[in-house]
């Protein structure tokens, strides 16, 4: 592969990606596409978003080497990047930063985003208060019930919350609703995108945000280690923390990137949120990408017991690594992130979010086949606090 | 000439009515008859929603059309079937599907322009694809002899408009307002400055759509525009409607709406 430059002028990676949308949404994007131009060639919008990171969220996270895990696996050793740590508890809180930052250069004092599990809800609803803009977040109405703590979190911090009745009343209905809008109150409104997903150019500017995350990793790892990981795995619902983390290491020889998609009851159940694996590219909410559909080009619903990767797409980008070959994608089932949850809680102390879960059970899986002087790094992309809920109802305990 | 072409030419500078109906809703069997009774209370073109399960550029009242359309299996197929059966008692009313892109792609783009072509379609409004994503969507479709029928926003910059242009067969569809369909901020005297600045660069009538509610905003607005839109209000009644008074009722309330227009 040569110098990776994707996407193009266009916003496509390959055949992937692009700007599907009603025409009453090209100009908001072509502004924003213009906007951001600008600011990704200033070195003070640069400087200041990195000033917000270190102050306000925290960064760099640190990378913890998780020696109980890895010596009950017998493999290989692994390394956990710590992205729980940040302010708000996911690595959303990159991506909110860099977007409001946006707003304010484009004058715009609303904003709204869509959510699923609620950790984007709760970033976005954290940085509007930090900089003073009006928010909105629109969850779906299943979500609403099924994390309710962070639908309370988003209000405290000054959010309006509107749950989404239509469709699926999930994240991808969250989704349309917010493009809703966004088309209706264009000129007041930015849209602040949770993921490395929808119409150019959100794909490229979610993971130019999250790519601190890499970033960091290319050098807290040789200073731990001595050298790079042979393996970097996250989940993959719509992909943000993975591209962020993916995204500095694609031109790096030796370094396996590893995508873990949702498998839900198992891919064969049909009950899954795995478009990568069992799905075919399609468009839908402004992107062409992999999508799980029927025969007649319909959306269909997905299943995971994690909310965030309870997703029918998968971001451009990754479509793209996935064909090209640059990156794998796996699944792991809701049992076997369930399982690895645990194991995280008691061997580190650590209670990762379920959608990272996913991301460490595929390390779990996978560390006893290598050898002891191997290095998987999972990038750890939020805290589990907000799951506590779902894990006991699993375990027919009611809180 | 296209049946689109040849019904604007004989109306000869007077108005037309586009009423909007979603494929299917409230149940595929009752679609024909419902598309009838629009010709009957006085359409010059239907438009015909093809049902989608993320219509993100619709207001609640299609989305639910959708929905109610959906939950009877109704596919993009079914949906060419109805337009086959139309044929067989109305071969002059043009029919325009407008839809969402991911089912015509699902069927295949040569494939779906073929059999809409064969089915009696006259043009295709793809909401979600804008020219620059599939330059080669507008020549297929009218390799099959189906017209590209475009939208237009009021944020649609000059050159852009002009490019569009180039493109459109038919008519293009003016967005009104900023928003969703069936949004109720429509500003008259914005649209009409819009239409005479849109015609410079728009060779083909100009329907406008998107928040027309009742007989007097189709009155104002048609006094600048060559066609009336009317999707929402038509879909709430038939929301509305027993199954034994959906036809009747459209037939009134499009022929309300054609006088207004006359």
């Amino acid at each position: 592969m040569g110098q990776y430059d994707l996407p193009d002028a266009g916003g496509h990676f390959g055949p992937y990606g692009g700007m599907y949308v009603a025409e009453t949404l090209v100009a908001a994007l072509e502004e924003l596409k213009v906007e951001y131009a600008r600011a990704r060639n200033d070195p003070a919008f640069w400087a200041e978003y990195r000033h917000e990171l270190k102050y306000y969220v925290g960064r760099p996270s640190p990378i913890y080497h998780a020696r109980r895990w890895s010596e009950r696996l017998g493999g290989a050793q692994i390394y956990l990047k710590r992205e729980d740590l940040n302010h708000t508890g996911a690595h959303k809180i990159n991506n909110t930063i860099g977007q409001a930052l946006l707003a304010r250069r484009m004058g715009k004092r609303r904003v709204i985003a869509e959510t699923g599990a609620g950790q984007h809800g709760v970033a976005s609803a954290t940085v509007a208060a930090r900089y003073g803009m009006e928010c909105v977040v629109y969850m779906g109405a299943d979500d609403v019930k099924r994390q309710s703590p962070n639908v309370y979190r988003m209000k405290l911090l000054g959010a309006t919350v509107v749950p989404v009745s239509s469709g699926s009343r999930t994240l991808k209905d969250a989704l349309n609703e917010a493009m809703r809008d966004w088309v209706t109150n264009v000129d007041s409104t930015f849209y602040i995108l949770g993921t490395a997903a929808g119409p150019h150019p959100y794909p490229m500017l979610v993971r130019d945000f999250q790519a601190i995350i890499g970033e960091e990793c290319k050098q807290q790892m040789p200073e731990l280690t001595g050298r790079q990981p042979d393996v970097v795995v996250a989940c993959v619902g719509g992909g943000s923390n993975a591209i962020g983390i993916f995204y500095p290491y694609i031109d790096v020889d030796g370094v396996r990137l590893v995508g873990v998609e949702a498998a839900g009851d198992g891919i064969a159940s049909g009950r899954h949120a795995a478009p990568l694996a069992a799905g075919r590219p399609g468009v839908l909410h402004g992107f062409n990408g992999y999508l799980m559909q029927d025969a007649n080009g319909l959306v269909m619903e997905t299943h995971s017991v994690s909310a965030g990767l309870d997703y029918p797409g998968v971001g451009p980008e990754h479509c793209y690594l996935k064909d090209s070959g640059r990156a794998e994608y796996d699944s792991v089932t809701d049992d076997e992130a369930l399982a690895a949850f645990h194991d995280c809680c008691h061997l580190e102390g650590i209670i990762p979010a379920l959608e990272s879960s996913h991301a460490l059970a595929w390390a779990a899986r996978t560390a006893p086949a290598m050898s002891r002087d191997q290095v998987i790094l999972v990038n750890l992309s939020g805290r589990g606090d907000k799951d506590i809920n779902t894990v006991a109802a699993l375990s027919g305990i009611t809180l | 000439m296209s049946r689109i072409a040849a019904c604007f030419k004989a109306l000869a500078g007077g108005r037309a009515l586009i009423p909007f109906i979603t494929a299917g809703d409230p149940e595929p069997g009752m679609t024909v008859e419902l598309m009838h009774a629009l010709v009957a209370g006085g359409a010059d073109i239907i438009e015909l929603g093809v049902p989608f399960s993320d219509p993100m550029a619709d207001g609640p009242v299609i989305q639910r059309a959708s929905e109610r359309a959906l939950k009877h299996g109704v596919s993009l197929a079914l949906v060419l079937d109805m337009v086959a059966e139309f044929r067989r008692r109305d071969a002059s009313t043009p029919v325009v599907l407008m839809g969402y892109l991911n089912p015509f792609l699902a069927m295949g783009l040569p494939g779906f322009a073929l059999r809409a072509a064969t089915a009696g379609v006259d043009g295709v409004l793809t909401v979600d694809c804008p020219p620059e994503e599939i330059e080669s969507l507008a020549a297929l479709l009218e390799q099959s002899g189906l017209d590209p029928i475009f939208l237009l926003a009021p944020t649609t910059p000059a050159e852009r408009v002009a490019r569009i242009g180039r493109l459109a067969r038919g008519y293009v569809y003016y967005v009104s307002l900023k928003g969703v369909t069936g949004s109720a901020n429509l500003d008259i005297a914005e649209v009409t400055g819009k239409i005479a600045a849109l015609r410079e660069n728009i060779p083909v009538p100009i329907g406008v759509g998107f928040g027309i509610r009742d007989a007097e905003t189709a009155r104002a607005i048609a006094v600048a525009a060559d066609a009336v839109v009317v999707g929402s209000r038509l879909v709430q009644e038939i929301e509305a409607a027993s199954p034994q008074t959906a036809a009747g009722n459209l037939t009134r309330l499009v022929a309300e709406l054609k006088a207004a227009i006359r």
